[in-house]
């Protein structure tokens, strides 16, 4: 089979498929058969119904198998499918990051497999083949393995096909690493205590309502209190009311304490020895106290950089820092780095990733647009002054309390409005010669930090309002990740795009780290 | 640079036929529930006919023309540009030195006009996928070539 003309997947293909689809036809024949049991030719109907869903579904895998033929061309591989409508998907070689072979059960049987080609593709839309025979979907993985050399060449590969979370990857020989950043107990301690938490709540009022049920007791039911606090719980009602307050305060001190407790708890559970280190392979991280996890980075693939604080912790100077990029860290897309840091311990962690927490020298920081701002407080404004009338009618006419306490949530909607007008104090975006900085919150301020030449996409994105007002979104494509800047003026965005796509196409992908 | 709308190549002209006939399709059933409810004769003659085949003929002949208009793309020299929309307007640009693959897509209704949605893939979580519909067939096989061209030349 030379390269450059269409072929067909296994014939026997087709056959899987079509056995796979008369599992979708067990429940119609299951329903037909309960729903006719009384007759004594039900089991004649539904195994009619399942003959004719096996010969539908046979058909349609047969069709679709005669229509869909893939090239392996001199540059890309390409898939052109459909029975109606037709698609034609062409992946070039450079973009395949990795070729792997799954089989599942069925197809087992028949020995065939299915070749996935993975490109990292924002959209999870790859190609996948089903299905090949086996030494089809080797020779295929091999032909595809010495293409992409061929493309790569001169192209530095960085370990192409090995996953990023190679968690607990086997280290026999200890390399020579640095240590970047790590957490003694001291710093655990006073991080867990920043890290206030309730959740024990959540998971005591989940109980609770196990109790509700099993013990018929209504926990949320007032009148069970009344009985309670007029039966057995009579002598809190006999206390003064000082003894009253200082229960109160008691109360207020339980939770503060519980709450730190929690946090404590949590923090050290999942940070305990917590360990960043730079090795030749990339970035290192250790941690965990019960379930210890090792995840290896390489700096490659670092896409944007992100520093978060929280309002109280950022009185004491603390800041924590998270990197962006394609692999997933214990289910949320960023990897914490430096949870808890000094910025002047942050600096040298972003600098050894490529990235920097301070625009270099001569950068202007721009601020967004106000008249977005103005836009924003008069929409929130009047939002809930719709719902300040609604609720108005509504007392007045049932009658159930003065219609004035609605002024109440008008002058929420008031202070709302002008929280958009003090924000814009606090928003900022600036471009240096590598990369784009996002400022963003007044009491807790996020830094994000994002090179520019690993975006992806920028767009210009505009509403009515927006387009009235002269002001648009910034929506930058991030491996990853989201990276937008809201209600920036239409001219400086522009701005931003022309310096960014320029920067972009002077670097292609496959530079990058992948 | 680019950002005025007057270098943008409009679509397929057959892009418009499309649209109304899609228009149509939906605007149907409605126009038809209309009549049903005009023969009950719950309310006065026209009640339900009139206004819903105004909004149809206005979804059907001038919507599609409007849409057609705000669409446009740009082929640059080592970019994409993509913008749409009348009411949210999205101006999109993507460097083929971020494309990961290139799709080429036609439906029936696509095939019978002889046009075809180009859709180009990033790694980005925003615009994923740009999607391009209401190119002629042989001027989206031709993109795609100019795209992949331009990918291999890039990485060499």
């Amino acid at each position: 089979m030379q390269s450059g003309t269409p072929q067909h997947t296994h014939v026997l293909g087709f056959a899987v498929k079509a056995v796979q689809g008369m599992q979708n036809a067990i429940v119609p024949m299951a329903a037909a058969y309960f729903s006719m049991s009384d007759q004594p030719w039900a089991i004649f109907a539904a195994l009619g119904i399942g003959a004719l869903i096996g010969l539908l579904s046979a058909g349609m895998s047969y069709l679709g198998w005669r229509r869909l033929t893939y090239t392996v061309g001199a540059e890309d591989i390409r898939v052109e499918s459909g029975i109606l409508s037709r698609a034609a998907r062409s992946v070039p070689y450079e973009r395949i990051q990795d070729v792997s072979i799954e089989q599942g059960l069925i197809p087992r049987m028949f020995g065939l497999v299915q070749v996935k080609f993975e490109t990292g593709a924002g959209g999870k839309d790859d190609l996948a083949l089903s299905f090949l025979s086996e030494g089809e979907g080797e020779r295929l993985r091999e032909v595809i393995k010495a293409r992409k050399d061929d493309a790569d060449a001169g192209v530095i590969s960085a370990g192409a096909g090995q996953d990023i979370q190679d968690a607990m990857a086997e280290r026999a020989a200890p390399e020579p690493a640095e240590v970047l950043f790590s957490m003694d107990e001291k710093r655990l301690v006073t991080f867990g205590l920043f890290e206030f938490s309730l959740a024990v709540f959540a998971v005591l009022a989940g109980l609770f309502q196990y109790a509700e049920t099993f013990a018929s007791v209504e926990l949320w039911d007032p009148e069970f209190w009344e009985s309670w606090l007029a039966g057995p719980g009579s002598w809190l009602s006999t206390l003064g009311p000082a003894a009253q307050i200082l229960g109160l305060i008691s109360g207020l001190v339980t939770l503060a304490i519980v709450g730190s407790a929690t946090g404590l708890v949590r923090t050290v559970l999942r940070d305990w020895g917590f360990v960043l280190e730079r090795t030749p392979k990339g970035f290192r991280r250790r941690r965990g106290l019960l379930t210890k996890t090792d995840v290896v980075m390489p700096e490659r693939r670092v896409q944007a950089i992100t520093m978060t604080t929280g309002f109280i912790r950022r009185r004491f100077g603390w800041h924590g820092l998270k990197f962006v990029s394609l692999a997933q860290d214990s289910g949320s897309a960023s990897h914490d780095v430096a949870p808890f840091a000094k910025p002047v311990e942050i600096a040298p962690i972003a600098r050894a990733a490529g990235f920097a927490i301070h625009p270099a020298d001569g950068t202007h920081w721009h601020r967004g647009s106000r008249k977005f701002r103005f836009d924003s407080a008069v929409i929130e404004l009047l939002f809930l002054c719709l719902i300040a009338a609604v609720v108005a009618t509504a007392l007045a006419i049932s009658g159930k309390g003065s219609p004035f306490y609605a002024l109440i949530i008008a002058a929420l909607g008031l202070v709302l409005a002008s929280r958009q007008m003090f924000l814009w104090r606090f928003d900022y975006n600036a471009l240096d010669p590598n990369f784009l900085f996002i400022k963003r919150g007044w009491l807790a301020p996020k830094l994000e930090v994002a090179s520019r030449v690993k975006l992806q996409s920028v767009e210009i994105a505009r509403g009515p309002i927006a387009k009235w007002r002269g002001y648009a979104t910034l929506r930058l494509g991030l491996a990853g990740g989201t990276l937008q800047l809201e209600g920036l003026p239409i001219d400086r965005a522009r701005e931003l795009r022309t310096a960014i796509v320029t920067s972009i196409g002077a670097t292609d992908f496959s530079e990058l780290g992948r | 640079m680019d950002d005025t709308e007057d270098t943008l190549t409009p679509l397929h002209p057959n892009h418009v036929k499309l649209m109304r006939v899609i228009a149509l399709l939906v605007a149907v059933p409605f126009v038809i529930a209309s009549l049903v409810l005009e023969v009950s004769r719950v309310l006065p003659v026209g009640f339900f006919v009139v206004p819903v085949v105004l909004v149809a003929a206005f979804l059907v002949i001038r919507v599609p023309l409007r849409r057609y208009h705000a669409r446009g793309y740009d082929m640059g020299g080592d970019r994409l540009r993509v913008v749409r929309g009348i009411l949210f307007h999205s101006d999109t640009v993507v460097p083929f030195g971020r494309i990961q693959h290139i799709d080429v897509d036609q439906g029936p209704l696509q095939r019978f006009y002889g046009l075809a949605t180009l859709t180009v893939h990033t790694a980005g979580t925003h615009n994923a996928s740009v999607h391009l519909p209401g190119l002629a067939n042989e001027d989206a096989a031709a993109m795609r070539e100019t795209i992949r061209a331009h990918i291999r030349r890039e990485t060499i």
